[in-house]
């Protein structure tokens, strides 16, 4: 069971990691245009591509 | 006009050389719309960015300071079939997509929380039952306490403000019941965890907070949804201005671009955007829109113009007091929309029965404590059954429940063209059984027609459409649409009042009033047969014509009358205009009772006379003179092409030419009423089974809140079911 001493802070550790991930992806704007991101997923070229300039 | 607009109040800089510029696009549908403008803008050299949201229909370009001149884009965007308008964001809107984000920020917190908890409280809960040390578990109680209060102290203060405020006005609402339930079941498991208790709540608690957040984000997204599209009506409306740069030249500029102490110009047909004083020239104006007055006034140097006074003879040079925000039109409008802030008389269905429900929350989890007091149980297992009391009772179905068909309802009349300002709205349409209309822009098309354009030879409609375009007259504006004529005739010249003419291959062309066209003859033989029509004529050399000019009826009006009045609603029309134009209006689309020249008040007295017989009105209606008694009914709607004002004080407004948003929106309503009150009556039968258990002290906490969530499922799961059925009725 001197295990758990280890485990647990690293689950809780994995679930931050995920928190920070999502309020980073929140902040990133990307839940501002829900509809168009279903789209762009399944489009068939990259359309912003030649702007990486 | 378009390209010579400027820009540069729009402009925003991106950092590093660069500049950024927001576009609010018209007709973008779809993804592949979104993949041609990106694509196509993207190709252009120096632009570093071309991004759509397909979500508000918005367009954000970057691009190399310098390089480009924006008005490129918007001509590129129209060679692809979009019209393309700058556009600003309004504070409203900010702030509600501010809200928004905090709320979702709120629920991802409360969510990673509840998740941990749960990976915790498994264990525990197993634990009892086999082998777990007293210590191994209260361990894990202190690792849940330590994860769930910071998230819950962060997360639930959306409850805590609200109640705290309600609490404050001495009043009770929604917030209040939950607020204790979270706050006691916290402060339980704390105690609990310091004794060495076999139970603590904390992943109850954090539950709760994560649906109910849940439901709070879903009602604020819709409501983020309306803000953006009424961003985008208005920068569609593109309000501009003509400035005088100096003495000779003119420039079309953004009224948020004019500041007081700039002259300018004012020409006929015009509106004028500013509040201001004449200076030059002399024309009849028409103030209607401000004053409510039909007649014009004469304006002349000296004389003050408001914003909304339509030019109608002459050129105007007017020196400004006044703009955009500063505006008296702007003032009247935040008048109106404080009152509309301060009309309370209609609670929202929830909060009505939040109001009623947690008093008799509190105190059955308060009889219940002091009922197994008396029975002889421990103070610890009292309180544990009352808190588990507070929990299953929490209105959670009541929280959700309405929102959730909110939601559902307001996306399916999103989607077919009928935009809602207030989320109440469905609850206030559902219960309309009369129907108002006004006339003018409602019943009727806003623009002008021609009505006798077939009988008109195609070389010489032509001809007097491109005449037209250089006069910016109401019906001369008709004429041209009706011609659908694109470029100007060179070298027009427009006689104040009377007309615009000039020379084709030798020939004079004069289009304007019937004498300054020696056509009375021809324009009288109409007027007899239709009195309404406004006529103007067309001369070229000795060919004459005249157009029979008048406003045309939505087309499917009549059908739309037909389809209430089955559903048992009364309509009527009740319009400011003259009795002959209102009682043909009255005959073709089939509504027997109307009421001509109305003015704004007596539009009101009829309403609350309509109101005190027992009716609930629903007030359709666009233009300023409208606008107060769209406040005064029950529910009101307005066309989106109507003035900004009337738009902030309907409940609704609706798109396109067609007059059937009016019946969709009613009848979606009612079905989302019906569906509603399903939902109360499920949280009701729930709480019936539920509490009786409650109060036997049968269920714990964490059981309680685990029935709870069951509920809430339900009841969501029911709502999802309005899309279906409004489907049906399209």
């Amino acid at each position: 069971m001197e295990v758990l001493v280890f485990l647990v802070p690293l689950a809780i550790l994995l679930g931050a990691i995920g928190l920070a991930a999502f309020l980073w992806s929140l902040k990133s704007g990307q839940y501002d245009d829900l509809d168009g991101a279903a789209w762009r997923a399944i489009a068939d070229d990259e359309p912003t591509e030649s702007s990486n300039g | 006009m378009q390209s010579s607009l400027d820009f540069s109040h729009y402009l925003k800089s991106a950092g590093a050389g660069l500049l950024h510029l927001d576009l609010a696009v018209e007709g973008i549908s779809c993804a592949g719309c979104m993949a041609k403008i990106e694509r196509n803008l993207s190709k252009i050299p120096d632009v570093t960015l071309a991004r759509v949201n397909l979500t508000d229909r918005r367009l954000a370009v970057e691009w190399k300071e310098g390089a480009i001149d924006p008005s490129f884009f918007v001509d590129r965007l129209k060679e692809l079939g979009y019209k393309a308008y700058p556009f600003e964001r309004l504070d409203a809107e900010t702030q509600e997509a501010g809200r928004a984000g905090a709320l979702l920020r709120r629920l991802g917190v409360a969510a990673f929380a509840a998740m941990n908890v749960m990976m915790l409280s498994i264990p525990v809960w197993s634990g009892n039952v086999s082998d777990m040390l007293p210590e191994q578990r209260d361990f894990f109680h202190w690792l849940s306490a330590l994860i769930v209060l910071p998230a819950a102290a962060y997360s639930a203060q959306p409850f805590f403000s609200s109640a705290f405020t309600a609490l404050r006005a001495r009043s009770v609402n929604m917030d209040v019941p939950i607020s204790i339930g979270i706050i006691l079941a916290l402060g339980m498991s704390l105690v609990e965890t310091a004794s060495h208790a076999d139970h603590a709540y904390f992943d109850a608690a954090i539950m709760l907070i994560a649906f109910l957040l849940a439901g709070r984000y879903l009602d604020q997204n819709m409501r983020r949804r309306t803000r953006a599209f009424a961003g985008n009506l208005a920068a569609l409306k593109s309000e501009t201005a003509t400035k005088f740069v100096n003495d000779e030249e003119v420039s079309t500029v953004p009224i948020a671009a004019i500041a007081p102490g700039d002259i300018v110009l004012l020409r006929p047909g015009e509106r004028s955007a500013v509040d201001g004083n004449v200076i030059s020239g002399r024309s009849e104006i028409d103030q209607s829109l401000i004053t409510g007055e039909t007649l014009p006034v004469v304006a002349m140097p000296g004389t003050a113009v408001y914003a909304g006074t339509l030019v109608r003879s002459g050129t105007l040079r007017v020196r400004v007091a006044a703009a955009s925000e500063g505006t008296l039109l702007a003032e009247i409008s935040r008048l109106l929309d404080n009152a509309l802030q301060a009309r309370s008389r209609y609670l929202r269905l929830a909060e009505r029965a939040a109001r009623m429900y947690a008093p008799v929350v509190h105190a059955t989890a308060l009889l219940t404590m002091i009922g197994w007091l008396i029975a002889g149980a421990s103070f610890h297992d009292s309180i544990v059954t009352a808190i588990a009391v507070l929990i299953i009772t929490c209105p959670c179905a009541l929280g959700l429940a309405i929102p959730a068909v909110q939601t559902v309802a307001s996306g399916a009349l999103f989607g077919s063209g009928v935009p809602l300002n207030s989320a109440d709205a469905i609850e206030r349409l559902a219960e309309i059984d009369r129907v108002i209309f006004d006339k003018t822009g409602t019943l009727t098309l806003p623009e002008l027609d021609v009505a006798n354009a077939a009988a008109i030879p195609a070389d010489m409609l032509a001809l007097a459409g491109r005449l037209a375009l250089s006069s910016r007259h109401p019906v001369a504006a008709a004429v041209a649409r009706a011609a659908k004529a694109v470029s100007p005739l060179r070298s027009i010249e427009e006689e104040s009042g009377q007309g615009v003419h000039g020379m084709v291959d030798g020939c004079e062309v004069r289009l304007g009033r019937p004498s300054y066209c020696r056509a009375d003859a021809e324009a009288n033989a109409i007027l007899s047969r239709d009195p309404e029509a406004s006529v103007v004529a067309f001369r070229h050399g000795e060919a004459c014509h005249v157009f029979a000019v008048r406003q045309r009826l939505r087309p499917d009006a009549a059908a739309v009358v037909d389809k209430l009045r089955r559903c048992g609603i009364g309509v009527e029309i009740v319009s400011g205009d003259r009795e002959p134009a209102v009682r043909m209006a009255a005959q073709s689309v089939g509504i027997y009772e109307w009421r001509a020249e109305v003015t704004p008040v007596d539009k009101i007295a009829r309403i609350n006379e309509l109101a005190r017989d027992g009716f609930r009105v629903l007030m359709v209606g666009d233009g300023l003179n409208d606008a107060p008694a769209l406040a005064a009914a029950h529910a009101s709607m307005s066309p989106v092409t109507a003035t900004h004002m009337s738009q902030a004080a309907a409940d609704a407004v609706f798109l396109g030419e067609r007059l059937a948003p009016v019946a969709t929106a009613i009848l979606v309503s009612r079905k989302a009423r019906a569906l509603m009150r399903q939902n109360l009556w499920l949280a009701v039968i729930y709480n019936a089974l539920a509490v009786p258990v409650a109060i036997a002290g049968l269920v714990t906490p964490l059981i309680a809140a685990a029935a709870m969530s069951g509920s809430s499922v339900l009841v969501m799961l029911n709502a999802l079911r309005a899309r279906i059925r409004i489907r049906e009725i399209g």
